[in-house]
């Protein structure tokens, strides 16, 4: 898991950035571990983890879903952290880090707006000032999310190029931190960007399997289960999910990617079947483009793993073979969250009914421990569970 | 060092004649027809510029402000591929002297093929990369040898956050001219600069570094084509000379009008 010196984990990652991020890359590259490693900053961070984000957050064994898939099956109940996601884990580990580097105003970039939320989250307890940017189309089927950031003190930009969508969100907010170098940190949300953001924001989000790890210890005695699961956009979840299990080879990894309509339908975000390696938004990672390099337009119905990469420490654990990368369709993403309903009484984000979609596509003895991330909650997504109908 | 080099690149040549007032001038090719990037070019060396800087076409251009990402968007529109572009430019090179330099993003390279790009970027008459996304490690490490190896002269792009030691080690590095951008910020016009862009500029000046420097970035008319033209060999034209190319309804009279509008006071 751990990324080389150079920024790379095998052949994917680096910092393919223009000149004029370099200081604020080079700072950032310098700085964050040693600041991360300081006794002030682990003290605020754990705090603030466990008072204001309210970890550490259940496993919790779905009693039915085990019934239905004979095996064990666990929730990581990432949805109940504060803001409802985990995406929190990330901002309140970057506010804190901003504030150490001098920093006073905080940019970031949303697909389904749950980052944003977050990060606004921590910009009102911070006092900071912060900017969103997020694409039209997202803005657009994630309205509440819009709102929440709105009360929250900070503003919303849309980005109205390409796609409207994360990837144009993530463009956008990396202009501004090149015309605003100085007193700007931008938070991004996932396993994404230029070295040393992917390697930062796992560290962040590792949170959640050590904390696997010991719920483990008390349920079972030791903390290995046999299948981790998540789902996939940009990977910051999956990650976090993952990081305290790579090196435990009998722990199988799954990654769920969003096939939309169909992974050969032209209407698909999943990476690891359409993409090759490439570089976009300061990495070299598997890359959804045409043949002349061009980055294709992803789809999916969740805003959130609406991305035509992945994180480049997923290129490489895919490319290695220590992750198995499975994807679920639009369809079957919703009819999982609508049995997770009905079966646990958790309506899950649609990003994370990804991966328990996963369950059908998996065989499992009955005695396989399975810890599925749930990453997040599907308040945000009730809109559109209510236009798919179907329940 | 590099004697054989220098005598054999367009680059070089022009910066040894002229050491003041060089106008490079960006443009995307396939803007604002798929045809044009040839006679565009021609245009621009009959009316005075010096280097013709063609931008290669990308979906994401991180660096860009809105006019050139507007471009950008508009040639992919149109077709504009990067094997397209080369058969383009060899069309072009005959008819022009002007070094021919690509401004792309690294992606569309990266998928051509580094070693194989360069080869036929080479062959197609090209004399200079501008990537803006490909660092100087990276470049460095992986690629600078191969860029050598061809005669291909990468410029890099400084800007007012980079070090003296970085700005050092990258005119070690250079062997063409370096791009110094005016201002933290995406390529786009502004109206003037301000004090502190003009102290950056001396500070630039008396770094006396061995390449010689143009500066782009704000630099949309006379006034600031010749304020910049104090401190450095010339100055970069792009988003104002796209805006112009979009507007335009006959291109023959306007790039001229351009260029001399710019230039007018040599």
């Amino acid at each position: 898991m751990l990324v080389d010196e150079r920024g790379y984990y095998g052949q994917f990652g680096g910092a393919f950035i223009p000149e004029m991020l370099f200081p604020n890359v080079e700072e950032l590259r310098t700085s964050y571990l040693s600041v991360m490693e300081s006794e002030s900053f682990k003290k605020e961070f754990d705090l603030l983890l466990k008072t204001f984000v309210g970890r550490p957050t259940p496993l919790y064994f779905a009693s039915r879903l085990s019934d239905k898939y004979n095996a064990k099956v666990y929730l990581k109940r990432e949805d109940l952290c504060h803001t409802g996601a985990h995406k929190v884990n990330n901002t309140v580990g970057q506010i804190i880090l901003a504030k150490h580097l001098g920093k006073n105003k905080i940019i970031a970039e949303t697909g389904a707006g749950q980052h944003g939320v977050a990060t606004a989250t921590v910009c009102a307890l911070m006092g900071m000032e912060c900017i969103v940017y997020m694409g039209q189309v997202d803005i657009e089927r994630q309205k509440p999310n819009v709102e929440r950031m709105r009360i929250l003190g900070a503003t919303v930009v849309p980005a109205m190029s390409g796609s409207m969508t994360l990837k144009d969100a993530t463009n956008e907010a990396m202009r501004h931190w090149i015309s605003n170098p100085t007193d700007t940190h931008y938070i991004i949300g996932s396993v994404v960007g230029p070295h040393p953001y992917p390697d930062m924001v796992a560290r962040f989000q590792s949170v959640i399997s050590k904390e696997i790890r010991s719920q483990l210890i008390e349920e079972q005695g030791n903390p290995y289960p046999d299948y981790v699961i998540a789902c996939v956009g940009g990977g910051s979840n999956a990650a976090g999910a993952y990081y305290h299990f790579v090196e435990e080879e009998h722990v199988n990894l799954i990654a769920v990617e969003a096939a939309g309509k169909g992974v050969d339908t032209g209407e698909s975000a999943a990476t690891t079947v359409l993409g090759k390696p490439g570089v976009l938004h300061g990495s070299k990672t598997l890359l959804m483009q045409t043949a002349d390099g061009q980055v294709i337009e992803p789809y999916s119905i969740s805003a959130g793993l609406d991305y035509p990469g992945i994180g480049p420490m997923h290129a490489h654990l895919f490319d290695i073979g220590r992750v198995r990368f499975l994807n679920a369709t639009d369809d079957e993403a919703m009819n999982a969250g609508i049995a997770l309903s009905r079966l646990e009484g958790i309506i899950p984000a649609i990003e994370s009914a990804h991966a328990i979609a996963a369950l059908d596509k998996l065989a499992f003895d009955s005695d396989d421990v399975v810890v599925i991330n749930l990453s997040g909650r599907g308040d945000k997504d009730l809109d559109t569970y209510i236009r798919y109908g179907n329940y | 060092m590099e004697v054989i080099e220098r005598k054999q690149n367009r680059i070089n040549t022009l910066f040894e004649k002229n050491k003041k007032g060089l106008l490079s001038v960006y443009y995307t090719a396939g803007f604002p027809a798929l045809e044009d990037t040839v006679r565009v070019g021609k245009l621009l060396e009959e009316a005075g510029a010096d280097i013709l800087e063609i931008g290669v076409p990308f979906s994401d251009p991180v660096a860009d402000g809105s006019v050139i990402q507007a471009s950008n968007k508009s040639a992919l529109d149109n077709g504009m591929t990067l094997r397209l572009l080369l058969k383009q430019v060899s069309e072009l090179r005959p008819q022009v002297k002007a070094p021919i330099i690509l401004m792309g993003y690294f992606n569309p390279i990266l998928q051509f093929g580094v070693k194989a790009f360069c080869e036929a970027a080479v062959a197609a008459g090209v004399d200079g990369l501008i990537i803006p996304d490909l660092p100087l490690l990276e470049y460095q490490e992986m690629y600078k040898a191969t860029f050598e190896a061809n005669g291909l002269q990468n410029i890099f792009l400084i800007a007012p956050t980079t070090s003296e030691e970085r700005i050092r080690t990258i005119d070690k590095v250079s062997n063409g001219f370096i791009y110094a951008v005016s201002s933290s910020s995406t390529t786009g016009a502004k109206k003037n600069f301000s004090k502190e862009q003009r102290a950056y500029f001396e500070r630039l000046q008396k770094m006396k570094l061995k390449n010689p420097l143009l500066i782009g970035f704000g630099v949309s008319n006379h006034d600031t084509f010749a304020a910049v033209c104090e401190y450095s060999a010339g100055a970069i034209v792009g988003s104002a000379f796209i805006s112009m190319l979009k507007e335009s309804k006959n291109l023959e009279s306007d790039i001229p009008e351009f260029v001399k509008s710019l230039k007018a006071h040599r």
